[in-house]
């Protein structure tokens, strides 16, 4: 078990040749999921890449409209960010329900999203909001989607050398509002036993023109429920079209069974939850 | 296995230690620099009791590697009080009988200290979720709340009559 | 509101019942005090421990040569190491235990009975390099069938843990072993008559799952061997005598020759009156020639040590219609781990022993599964045997049409009722805290939509038992007190009011040191809520020694006889003669003592006799969300006869504490395992310990009955505290939502599938 190297690069092309040069490299942003695995021996890196001392990786910036995050940013500096948290109080609220205050300083979004847990509660927030990532790697910079960047349990997309430098939220849209809930058995320090998050617009007539219900916890990866968002579409969000949202994501959820939760349980709390993101976010669109 | 020098500046004076490249923050404190206050009740940031003000940030000491303190400011619960006069936080965590055991009261003091830096007259319930990543087994949470209350009250006192 | 009441105000004391800063406040809110992991020996080496991977499997061999090769590694340990001990069960303080099997569950020899139960131990130069070590261990595992429930235990052809175990208890002893060691039963009267006769009757299967003491020090000690066979040994433990007894019986070693010092301790309920990691400590020290650290993480933590026992329970429960209990048959089975347990005698003796039932069968049984062995956790035993009984009475009161409150004071225990034992009960206080409850403004505050209030009640037997206190003057008369008692809690601070007290003098001239083994005499652990009570009244009575020692002096340099002084305020009074009204302090009588008889001290070695049990009752308001299940507890009020509360922040602190604990056990604590049997929540993420915001602030009211066997009435009140909560709110969400609940933890999936059931 030798001990692994430490690096911390200055920038994002000397991270991203370190990375491609080890292949068991891992990238140090928060270091909350990445710390405990590494002294609970669940992985055995041959080298931590600190990539905190990259310009930029740390902060919130404006762009096209909306904001670009380095992907080092602790959850805490999102509440600072008045714009941000205007714009996009669900996606805030998601990134500040992780752990506690101490860790919420050091976790970020970026590697809550890259530890690839269907529970981390950043993420549903993030898909519902149809947020992006700027991978940066060996052969240059790529922008996905960020459902795309997750595979599994624990697996994500990037190729060797490749690391996220930046997530993307889209300007907040004109009658836009977002929300994210979870149900944990304690009030703080959980993991999700299921999220749901919901951005919805909202036009004049407070009809619903847009819809994206994301839910975690259920599946291998967060689901982006597509039916849900279609459900409600077109809709007065009426309880008809509540309902139908919710069976979409009932129908969505394919659990498992473990200490946190029974299969029956999950199923059921993500309508429920679901549902309340719903009101949630139909209230703020309607308070722009 | 070769180990890296770390430069950093720890409750006000620069210190140089030694650390394995793994090893956490907290390791460095108790086992280099000899500052045992901060103590280790899980290893994985769910407890607080290595509470440590690291860059003007509170976080779980267990949860930072040593290695990334170089050239970074930290302030542990052994600079809490100014020289033998204790922080009202500290005092009040004594006349309220807020600790019974002591071994989450360096992490709480911490994380109490810095609530109050950064709100000073914060509600019970923020108080509670502030806290929330801190454990105390012995207490129930009651006179720790109420402590970290008083305090807050004192010192807005102070900055009243200062 | 805790509305602090100055004891001082209506009682004529004057220190008892105030609330000073305890005198080892400021070094525990600095960073200073010195807990397991902090002490350091000179050229320390750091151990670690090899753990089993597998709940059930017998050893077939371990390879060490590897792990000794390893630059660094200075001592490799296996149980081979260990003497093989003949089974014999020794004495240790309220309970036993068999010195075979806590040896070996300290280093398994032939078979690992649990997941983390130890196997090989290494010394190096670090911590790294220890771990390093244990990776290069070998061991070939023949992996065995586990069992890790009540009904796998006791299946016909289950695995049976110990070959050597036949249940005791039995009206034969039966001639195959099984995995159940002890049937006790308890009780009088024809309760089944009574029940067939009841007016009433209502019954229940109820269970709660095994919980962890949850203490956030983990283990921790440093051992230092020497070639004279001298021992010394750090140690944060409940208990340091204990330890010196089961090291000396474990190695073969004279108790003389092992020095046992007690660090401050993180934390213990219980969970820290055994030994695991000293013996080991030991021989890894006397293989190296040098001091060794051993210390547990997190996980080790969950997986070895510990737990409380789970419960699974029989209750059924007749009445009259005006709600007098007629009969009570209980029968319930404990999960004792991987050895056998204490807890199933003291839950059987606590069931009913707030309650006056004229017709009772208690039949409890010691069940043993492949998960650590338990360990006391706070009134050991009595929550979860309590938990079902007042389940009962409230569905029994809701049956009845009956204030949850009133049935509990038809049927109290009072003064003088005899008990199932045949012993009368003495100045108790039940009847009190049911009264206090009830005047209480939390019992008859309005409740909203979706929220219940419950009430349970609760007792812990306490106890007494065997401390030595010394009690020495400075020359300027200042006075050193020294206990042999760990403080886990603030009895530092009991013992300097309880000192200062009895000598009139001021608080802070009073300073109180926990001593190693070699520096006081024998003491038992801390636990049993006895400390205050046993060890204060060895201090109390060395003080007294003290006085008299003063007065002999002040009578001999005034040349009266000793009748003729008075000790009043910290002095002697000469009362007749030519010095009539002289005074001498005791810095006066101190600083001369060389001069007259010598230095003055005391010290007192006894045996602590009358002590009384403690009852609680407790209301819990809870508010239950309907889509989802999830409980909050939104109000709290602890009551509590505590006999006299000696420095009442810390006594509150007790309550409130207990609470916590015990809501955490109903609400969402208790022990996973996976498929393979291993823990599947070793860490305080997923072993949900209640969290600061999970929390309301949790009143408490001090019901003070002196004991009259205690100087000042003290009684104990740690552990009561913890019984009550698991009733109260299983009963607060039960009324809550409108179903009864039989199973703990509460967790929200469960509270939302019982309400599921309804449809």
């Amino acid at each position: 078990m030798p001990s692994p190297q430490f690096h911390s690069p200055d920038t994002v092309e000397q991270a991203s040749a370190l990375l491609a040069a080890n292949p068991s490299a891992r990238v140090l942003a928060g270091g909350t999921d990445l710390i405990v695995q590494l002294r609970s021996r669940r992985i055995a890196p041959s080298a931590i890449i600190d990539i905190k001392r990259i310009a930029g990786m740390c902060g919130i910036r404006a762009a096209n409209g909306g904001f670009a995050i380095g992907a080092a940013t602790p959850c805490t500096a999102l509440k600072d960010d008045k714009a941000l948290v205007a714009a996009w109080p669900g996606v805030v609220e998601a990134a500040n329900l992780i752990g506690s205050v101490q860790v919420r300083n050091r976790a970020t979004m970026a590697g809550n999203l890259c530890n690839a847990s269907p529970a981390a509660d950043s993420v549903p927030a993030l898909v519902a909001a149809g947020a992006t990532v700027l991978i940066a790697g060996p052969a240059g910079q790529r922008e996905v989607a960020v459902e795309a960047v997750t595979s599994g349990p624990g697996k994500n997309t990037l190729a060797p050398g490749e690391f996220v430098v930046e997530i993307r939220l889209p300007a907040r849209p004109k009658g836009g509002g977002d929300a994210y809930l979870r149900s944990i058995p304690r009030t703080e320090m959980d993991i999700a036993v299921v999220g749901a998050a919901a951005a919805l617009v909202l036009d004049a007539n407070d009809i619903c023109t847009s819809a994206r219900i994301a839910i975690g916890a259920v599946a291998p990866t967060v689901l982006l429920v597509e039916a849900a968002g279609a459900a409600l579409v077109g809709s007065k969000l009426d309880e008809a079209a509540l309902e139908k949202m919710a069976e979409a994501v009932r129908a969505a959820a394919k659990p498992i069974a473990d200490k946190r939760g029974t299969v029956e349980y999950r199923i059921a709390m993500a309508g429920v939850l679901s549902r309340r993101v719903v009101e949630i976010a139909r209230q703020r669109a309607e308070n722009v | 296995m070769s180990k890296i020098m770390v430069s950093a500046q720890v409750n006000g004076d620069t210190q140089q230690f030694l650390c394995d490249p793994g090893a956490s923050l907290l390791d460095a404190l108790r086992d280099e620099l000899g500052l045992t206050g901060s103590k280790e009740g899980c290893g994985s940031g769910d407890c607080g009791a290595c509470t440590v003000v690291f860059d003007g940030q509170m976080v779980c000491s267990c949860l930072v590697l040593a290695a990334e303190a170089e050239g970074r400011t930290i302030a542990t619960i052994e600079g809490v009080a100014e020289g033998s006069e204790l922080h009202p936080v500290q005092r009040k965590f004594l006349e309220k009988g807020a600790l019974q055991c002591g071994f989450c009261t360096p992490g709480f003091i911490v994380a109490s200290k810095a609530l109050l830096d950064h709100n000073p007259d914060p509600s019970e319930s923020e108080v509670r979720y502030w806290l929330a990543g801190n454990l105390c087994r012995c207490t129930g949470y009651d006179k720790i709340v109420r402590a970290v209350l008083d305090a807050a009250a004192e010192l807005r006192q102070e900055r009243v009559s200062a | 509101m805790n509305a602090p009441q100055d004891k001082a105000s209506f009682k004529p004391y004057r220190l008892v019942g105030t609330r000073p800063v305890r005198p080892d406040g400021v070094e525990k809110v600095t960073g200073k005090a010195i807990y397991g992991t902090d002490h350091v020996a000179a050229g320390m080496l750091h151990g670690a421990i090899l753990r089993s991977p597998h709940p059930h499997a017998r050893i077939r061999s371990i390879d060490t040569k590897k792990a000794e090769a390893l630059t660094g590694v200075k001592a490799v340990v296996t149980g081979a190491d260990f003497p093989n001990l003949a089974s014999l069960e020794i004495a240790l303080g309220e309970s036993s235990g068999n010195i075979k099997t806590i040896s070996r569950n300290c280093m398994a020899h032939d078979k690992v009975l649990y997941e983390g139960h130890a196997l090989a131990a290494v010394a190096a130069t670090s911590s790294v390099i220890a771990e390093e070590a244990l990776a290069l261990i070998e061991v070939d595992y023949e992996v065995l069938p586990h069992v890790l429930t009540v009904e796998q235990a006791l299946a016909p052809g289950a695995p049976v843990l110990h070959d050597d175990m036949f249940t005791k208890g039995l009206d034969q002893t039966p001639t195959t072993p099984s995995n159940a060691a002890l049937k006790f039963t308890m009780g009088r009267g024809d309760p089944d008559a009574a029940i067939a006769a009841a007016h009433t009757v209502v019954s229940g299967k109820f269970s709660a799952l095994a919980v962890h003491q949850g203490y956030i020090e983990p283990h921790a000690c440093v051992a230092s061997y020497n070639a004279d066979g001298q021992v010394q040994v750090w140690a944060s433990s409940q208990g340091a005598f204990m330890i010196r007894t089961l090291c000396a019986s474990i190695l073969g070693l004279s108790q003389a020759d092992i020095r046992v010092t007690p660090l401050e301790i993180g934390g213990g309920f219980g969970g820290k009156t055994k030994v695991y990691l000293e013996p080991v400590a030991i021989l890894l020290s006397r293989k190296s020639g040098r001091p060794v650290r051993l210390a547990m993480s997190r996980a080790d933590v969950f997986r070895a040590s510990g737990p409380a026992p789970g419960v699974v329970a029989d209750l059924t429960v007749g009445a009259d219609a005006d709600g007098t209990i007629t009969g009570v048959v209980m029968e319930f089975k404990m999960l004792s781990g991987a050895n056998p347990g204490n807890d199933t005698h003291s839950g059987a003796m606590s069931a009913l022993a707030h309650y006056n039932v004229a017709n009772c069968r208690v039949t409890g049984w010691d069940v043993l599964c492949n998960s650590a062995a338990t360990a006391a956790y706070r009134a050991p035993g009595a929550p979860q045997t309590i938990f079902p009984v007042e389940c009962c009475i409230d569905e029994l009161a809701q049956k009845l049409g009956i204030d949850p409150i009133d049935i509990r004071l038809k049927n109290a225990a009072r003064p003088g009722d005899i008990g199932i034992m045949g012993v009368p009960a003495g100045e108790i206080g039940y009847v009190e805290c049911l009264e206090a409850a009830k005047a209480h403004p939390h019992y008859s505050a309005p409740l909203g939509p979706n929220q219940g209030r419950g009430i349970a009640g609760g007792t812990w037997g306490n106890y007494g038992g065997p401390s030595t206190a010394t009690v020495n003057l400075s020359e300027d008369g200042s006075v050193l007190v020294t206990t042999g008692s760990p403080d886990i809690g603030g009895s530092r601070a009991s013992m300097a009011i309880m000192a200062a007290e009895t000598l009139e003098i001021d608080y802070d001239k009073v300073r109180v040191t926990i001593a190693d083994t070699s520096s006081i005499g024998y003491s038992m652990l801390t636990g049993g809520s006895r400390t205050t009570f046993a060890t204060g009244k060895a201090v109390i009575q060395a003080c007294e020694e003290v006085i008299a020692t003063l007065r002999a002096r002040a009578a001999g340099m005034w040349n009266v006889d000793v009748s003729q002084t008075e000790w009043r305020g910290g002095a002697v009074h000469c009362l007749s003669g030519d010095k009539a009204g002289a005074e001498l302090t005791m810095g006066a009588i101190s600083a001369k003592a060389g001069f007259s008889g010598g230095p003055i001290a005391a010290e007192v070695a006894l045996n602590a006799q009358g002590y009384l049990p403690g009852f609680g009752v407790h209301i819990c308001d809870t508010e239950v969300d309907p889509e989802t299940g999830h409980v909050s507890v939104i109000r709290y009020t602890a009551v509590q006869d505590v006999g006299t509360a000696i420095h009442p922040d810390y006594v509150e602190g007790q309550m409130q504490g207990g609470a916590a604990q015990g809501i955490g056990w109903a609400l969402n604590e208790g022990y996973v395992f996976d498929k393979a049997g291993r823990v599947d929540n070793p860490g305080f993420l997923d072993y949900r310990m209640p969290v600061c915001s999970d929390l309301p602030m949790i009143d408490t009211v001090m019901v003070e009955k002196p004991n009259p066997a205690h100087p000042f009435g003290v009684k104990g009140a740690g552990e009561v505290p913890i019984v009550p909560p698991l009733g109260a709110v299983a009963n607060a969400v039960s009324r809550a939502i409108g179903l009864r609940l039989y199973d703990l933890p509460l967790t929200p999936d469960r509270v939302y599938a019982v309400m599921q059931s309804r449809q």
